[in-house]
This record gives structure tokens, sequence and C-alpha cells, in this order.
């Protein structure tokens, strides 16, 4: 059941991402939100949003990947971001990224700061053996200490069970 | 903060026969406490009297703290303080049901300093238990009413005291998805406190040094998660192994001569082992798994910690040295175990668990027997030793706020008989407390 329901929960959160950085980016390009769906996995720009930068990873490629409890196995879906990531990687050879591993807080501090290390040493090795080069490609554990969201249900955990790849 | 020496003497001025002393036993959850009598003690000029009755108070509040004793109320007293100097009127203080009393007075010296005396009287057995001299600084009075107060309660209890010590730990701040988090000190009493880091950087797992002159932590310094030795009252700050990879969860060995610690590497946590006079780092596990919170025993020769290379998280202990690793965790279900922190005493192991979605603080003999729930929550975690191994302090993490969507954090102590929890005063949110030893 919750393997079913977290992709679609994924896009949710996707607009909702794309609608707080437009808004703090003070973004007046009449970008309405509903109109950013359509341009997830579509060609980079159209969205008022820069090549190569940050946002665009974030918002037409997808920046982070969700784990399982206490794991950090690379789910079927967390594998296909991560190939949208490889693929943008290619596309803007100069760029360096960090991949930040969190955890939720159903953990004590210390293992989660490992776990953290674990899931983002995960993905940065799925994106290493697509063809980045190892050297463009840091990792950071931040174990429970940055959420992604407040909450204290299951939503929200499995929300901040995640793997953030941000560029340097 | 130098703390100046302090002059100590013996006042007995009648030893009491052993066969007549009170005693409490504080191993029975059941104690009733002790009513006891703490009068201001004596002082002549204002600064003096006002001492004294500072004094009183700390001591009264110590031990009240301790949920071993009862103190009654001043408007009950059956002498004053003055009249106190010429020793306890016996009868008067019995009908009061009082079984212990506490009396002295404060004397400013020529160069400035004070000299504090105190007497611990037993009320019953009409003779004195303990007496004590300390000339100090005015400054440092309220570690004179600690001293004071570990010297009752270890004559009363036959058990060493922990009033005299410090906590560190992390002090909170912020929305919780970006809390700030700043390194704090404060006496075991919440007074005293001070931030030793500007919240710059996110730090975590602070650890005294047996001296309690060094701490020990975590710190993301340029993003960059590692440990760090810090000297307190300097502020110096000095980064203790730089390694490719996250240090993380150090703590000192019970000798100060070494750091152990984790090292996170290509998913893999291991723990390492630094000499700080030789700069010298072993490495003491090896393999893919996650190893961490390692906490030597009070004699240094075993380690205990935790590791998910059976599948899940639980304690094992091993050897100082690496060697005899041992499985002591199992529990019911899918518990999971962490933290593991050994007592002063040598006898028993607190830890975090975590079973069916609950945390709970509790305690295992280091061979794996006599597990034992202390306190449970929503998230109760870090315990820590007060140094006569009787009580344990940890955190408390729960949702708040609208919709859960915030946390509050606090520390409390408990006695290890699951009586007596506490919350210790901080100036807001904290976690990841340390308790230090009795300060040297």
């Amino acid at each position: 059941m919750r393997m079913k329901f977290l992709p679609a929960f994924a896009v949710v959160l996707a607009i909702s991402a794309c609608a707080d950085k437009d808004k703090n980016a003070g973004d007046t390009s009449g970008m309405g939100n509903g109109s950013d769906v359509g341009h997830i996995g579509g060609g980079v720009n159209s969205n008022g949003v820069q090549p190569g930068t940050e946002q665009d990873l974030a918002q037409n490629v997808g920046d982070r990947v969700r784990f399982e409890t206490n794991h950090s196995d690379l789910t079927t879906e967390a594998r296909a971001t991560l190939d949208r990531q490889a693929a943008w990687l290619k596309k803007y050879g100069n760029l360096t990224v960090t991949v930040e591993g969190h955890c939720d807080e159903r953990g004590t501090r210390e293992y989660n700061l490992a776990l953290g290390e674990r899931r983002a040493e995960a993905a940065k090795r799925y994106l290493v053996a697509s063809g980045i080069p190892a050297n463009r490609i840091q990792t950071v554990s931040y174990g429970k200490e940055r959420p992604e969201v407040a909450g204290s249900d299951e939503q929200a955990w499995a929300q901040n069970r995640r793997a953030v790849t941000v560029v340097n | 903060m130098k703390i100046a020496a302090f002059l100590i003497l013996s006042l007995f001025a009648c030893i009491l026969p052993a066969h007549a002393e009170m005693h409490l036993d504080i191993t029975n959850p059941n104690v009733e406490p002790m009513p006891i009598a703490v009068t201001d003690f004596f002082g002549g000029a204002g600064q003096e009297s006002q001492v004294g009755h500072q004094i009183a108070q700390v001591v009264s509040a110590d031990l009240a703290s301790s949920g071993l004793f009862k103190p009654i109320d001043p408007a009950a007293f059956a002498q004053t303080s003055d009249a106190l100097r010429q020793g306890p009127h016996f009868a008067d203080w019995k009908v009061l049901n009082v079984q212990a009393l506490v009396s002295g007075t404060v004397t400013a010296q020529g160069d400035g300093r004070l000299r504090v005396e105190f007497r611990l009287w037993d009320v019953l057995g009409e003779g004195q238990m303990a007496g004590m001299a300390y000339t100090t600084q005015p400054a440092n009075w309220r570690r004179i009413a600690h001293i004071i107060a570990d010297t009752i309660y270890q004559r009363i209890t036959g058990e060493t005291g922990y009033f005299d010590t410090r906590v560190v730990y992390v002090a909170e701040s912020g929305p919780y998805q970006k809390r700030v988090k700043r390194l704090a000190i404060m006496d075991q009493d919440g007074f005293n406190t001070r931030y030793l880091s500007d919240g710059s950087n996110l730090v975590l797992t602070p650890r005294f040094s047996p001296t309690v002159a060094e701490i020990t932590y975590m710190a993301y310094v340029n993003n960059h998660p590692r440990v760090y030795l810090q000297n307190i009252d300097s502020g110096r700050r000095e980064l203790l192994i730089d390694l490719p990879g996250m240090t993380f969860a150090p703590r000192f060995s019970p000798d100060g001569n070494k750091v152990i610690l984790s090292l996170a590497q290509n998913g893999a946590s291991n723990l390492y082992v630094m000499d700080l006079r030789t700069r010298q780092t072993r490495q003491l596990t090896s393999d893919q798994s996650i190893s961490t919170a390692p906490c030597y025993s009070p004699d240094g020769t075993k380690v205990a910690f935790e590791s998910d290379r059976g599948g899940s998280q639980q304690i094992y202990t091993m050897n100082a040295d690496g060697s005899g690793v041992k499985r002591i965790s199992f529990g019911s279900g899918k518990a999971t175990y962490a933290n593991p922190v050994w007592s002063p005493r040598g006898d028993l192991i607190a830890f975090t668990k975590i079973s069916g979605g609950t945390f709970y603080i509790g305690v295992i003999k280091p061979d794996g027997t006599g597990e034992r729930e202390i306190t449970e929550g929503y998230d109760v975690e870090g315990p820590t030793w007060a140094p006569n191994g009787r009580v344990l302090a940890y955190f408390k993490e729960n949702p708040s706020g609208p919709g859960g969507r915030e946390r509050t954090a606090k520390l409390y102590s408990i006695d290890i008989t699951g009586q007596n929890e506490r919350q210790l005063p901080t100036q807001g949110d904290a976690s990841d407390p340390a308790w230090s030893p009795l300060i040297p």
C-alpha cells in the first residue's frame, strides 16, 4: 500500500515545491502553479527556469529520492529520478553537486547520521554507475536534523527519508 | 572561570558511634524522603548573611531534587541560625520529626575571601555527622553549596553525591525544519548557563573530558560534519581528525587520553580511536555495517557500541582493541537498541530502545541480562549518567504547536529506580545532555 502511495505523493510535493520557489524568487513571469505540472520532465526553460541551475534540477528533473524506513535501497522510482539526474549532469558537465542524505525522526541521532550518509552514498553510487565521475559528487549526511516537512505521522516521516541532490 | 582552590577542613566536634547513624537506602524505589532542616548559615554583615541564606537555599534545593530528602519549611524551625552556633537543642527539633539538621556560618576573611563552615547533625542520635570548612572567593558560593550538599548526601546515603557537577548540552531554537543548535553548559541545577558556540554551525552530541576542562562534539563547519575538541574556558576549538568522510559520535576514554568515534565513508560507519598524545588513529571495526555511539567501560578495558551488522540496530560490547565482539541486546520483536552508555560504577549500561513506535530509556547489565525500561516517550534519547551511577539524564522531544508541526525538547533526570523524574531547568529547548563527573 505504502509503496503505491509514495510516487503519487512525490508528484504533489514537486508541485508545491515549484509554487514555493516561484514565490520565494519573486517570479513574475506569469507561470501559474498548475501549469508547472506539464513541464516536469519536459524541455528546460519553458517554465521560466534558468537551465543548468539548482531550480532547473529541482523542477524539471527531480532533485530528490525517497527511502523506506531504516533502508538505503533505491526504489524503482528513485532509480528513475537518478537516471534523469545523470542525464542532466552529463548535459551540464561543468557542474558539481552534493547529495544530502536525510532521515525521519524515528531513529536515534547517531544512527540517523550514519543512515543519512549511507543513503547519500547509495544515490551517489548510482550516479557514478550511470557515468558521472565520482569527483563531481560529494555527499553529506544531515541525519534527522533537517526534515523537509514538519509533522509527526507516517506521511511526514516518509517525505523526510530522502537524498537531495544540490548544485554546488 | 578558574575556580580557586578551596581550603577544606574537617570539623568533627564529636563523632557518633556507627550504630547510631541514620542511613537512607537509595536502592529502594519506595524509600520515604528523609525530613531535613537546612537552616540559613549564620552571617554577620550584609554579604555574609545574604550568602548564608543563599547557600542554605541551594543546599536545600539540591537535596530535594534527589527525591531522597524532604526539606521542612523554615517557618517551623526550632532555633535561629545565631542560636545554632552554640549547638542544636535536639529535643526541640525531634518534635518536628526532623531527622537531619544542617547549620553553618559564613565569615568574611581579611583578604576578601569567605570562610564557610557547615555541620550536619543527626537529630535522633543527638550528635554531629559531618563538619567541614571551606575558604573561597565570594563568587564561588554556589559551588560551596553544591559541595556541602554532596557531603550531606554522601554521609547519609553512603553514595557519592552529584551536585557539584555541570551539564553540557545542545540549546535549540527556531522552527523544526531549521533548528538552530548551540553548545551550552550549566550547573546541574540550571544556573550559570554559558553558551559555547554561537549557533552559526549545527552542533551535536557534546561530551565532557574526565577533567571537565574540554568537550568533544560534532559540528557542521562549512557543511562538513566532523568531530572537534574544544577547551571550555578558552573556547579554543580544534578539528580532531582530518580524514575524508564524516566523523561523529565522539566520546573520551575514562583516562582522557583518547577519543573514540565513528567515521562514515562510502556508506559504512566504523569505529576508530584517536590517541590525543600521539595523534595516532586506530580502526577498531571494519565492515560495511553501521557501528556507532561507542562508549568505554569505566576501567577503559571494554567498549559498548551500537551496530546493525546483524540486520537491525543492536548493542554490542568488545574489548578496547576491537576483539571479542559480543551482542548483548536482543529484546522482542523488532526492537532496536542504541546509545549505549556505561555507568560510572560499571554495573549497568544505559540505552535508548525503539519498539513499536515508542522510544524507551533503559538499563541492561554488561553481560546482557537484567534489561529494564526506565522511562518512555515519543522520542526519549541520549542517556547520560550522574557520576554516582544512580541517576540518569536524557532528553525528551515531543511534537508541539498546531498540528504537531513544531518540536519541544527538554532535558530530564530520573533515578535508575524509575522514580523522581524531573525536568532540568534550561533557558530554552535542549537536547543531547552530557553529565560531567564531579568537578575536580
